[in-house]
């Protein structure tokens, strides 16, 4: 506390530093509160689709060994060879309370599926009803990553967001205000004294004053009086 | 975005095959986007592949059976990446569970810590 000098022009400065932190407190914690907002609802997205999602593949898994059943040991044929992905996701920025979001959007490349020959095996339409519950499943997938992406993210923001507006209000307005009171004691002590700087300067500028005006009336007494003399 | 980005996964033998015929399977002269895991495959096995998935920027989603998931948790548990995202999905054998998936515990400990 000693390193500031408790001078009025100090005090205003000060008061000002304090006016400042206080409305970044207030904005700081409005914007926690939004985020706390927006992060419960994603939670709350997140339970009811990964819910929602194990139901689908349930679903999925059971065409799955319908398909097995009917169309025989199909798999390895499906993981052997080239292959071109027809499904990519494409990765968006989504802005959120100001904060910006990740988000998925599934999308088709256009890329011909190149095991046709599969449905000529028996129990073709059994894998194509596989091909298309994992297409939903994926989807809902896709959508859940998003959704977690967009949790974790969030987490952290809002994590930063509430480690400022404690900084604030634990450390950086107290000791303001700690620097606040200092001067405001020592300035009512050197009043009370009539030590204060102001004060003191006042009376040099006086007693300077005072000193050459009663100079100045003895040499002009002096010559004066020689004036007459001569 | 003017690329998109692939979908990994990492699971079993149905499960894998079942992405694959909905499209997400991606084959070049370097390398995969998928794992198939059988009773043979070791657990460093999948490690590295999930290691090297995550090392990769054109992979978005990784997907991975829930079982599969908890035998690298410990890898899982220091895996902190936006992108790719690593998300726990159901196996025939093994249905969902969410006291395992990480994320749901966190969703789960936000909601009922409540405030």
């Amino acid at each position: 506390m000693a390193d500031v000098p408790p001078t009025r022009m100090n005090d205003q400065i000060f008061k000002g530093k304090k006016k400042a932190a206080e409305v970044g407190h207030k904005l700081l914690k409005k914007k926690a509160d939004a985020l706390k907002v927006k992060f419960r609802d994603y939670a709350k997205a997140i339970a009811e689709t990964k819910s929602s999602m194990s139901t689908d593949a349930a679903s999925a898994f059971f065409s799955m060994t319908q398909a097995e059943y009917a169309a025989g040991n199909f798999k390895q044929k499906v993981a052997e060879g080239s292959m071109t992905a027809r499904v990519r996701v494409g990765a968006g920025i989504d802005n959120v309370a100001g904060v910006k979001l990740p988000v998925f959007k599934i999308y088709e490349t256009g890329v011909q599926a190149d095991n046709q020959s599969l449905g000529l095996v028996g129990g073709g339409k059994k894998i194509v009803a596989v091909r298309e519950k994992f297409t939903v499943l994926l989807e809902m997938l896709i959508k859940l990553a998003s959704l977690q992406t967009s949790f974790v993210t969030l987490d952290e923001a809002l994590k930063v967001t509430n480690r400022r507006v404690n900084a604030l209000e634990n450390v950086t307005i107290p000791k303001i205000q700690g620097i606040l009171d200092y001067i405001a004691r020592e300035l009512d002590e050197s009043e009370r004294e009539g030590t204060s700087p102001f004060s003191s300067f006042v009376s040099l500028l006086f007693y300077c004053f005072l000193m050459s005006s009663r100079l100045f009336q003895c040499v002009f007494r002096f010559h004066s009086s020689k004036a007459c003399a001569g | 975005m003017e690329v998109g980005k692939l979908v990994a996964i990492i699971g079993d033998e149905d499960t894998v095959t079942g992405f694959l015929l909905a499209g997400v399977g991606h084959r070049t002269a370097k390398d995969t986007n998928f794992l198939i895991v059988k009773q043979d495959t070791t657990l460093q096995q999948i490690e590295d592949a999930f290691h090297a998935l995550t090392l990769r920027d054109d992979i978005g989603i990784i997907l991975i059976n829930q079982h599969v998931a908890n035998n690298i948790r410990h890898v899982l548990k220091d895996y902190n990446q936006t992108i790719p995202t690593v998300l726990e999905i159901p196996s025939k054998e093994h249905p969902y569970d969410p006291e395992q998936d990480y994320i749901m515990q966190r969703v789960n400990m936000f909601l009922g810590g409540g405030a």
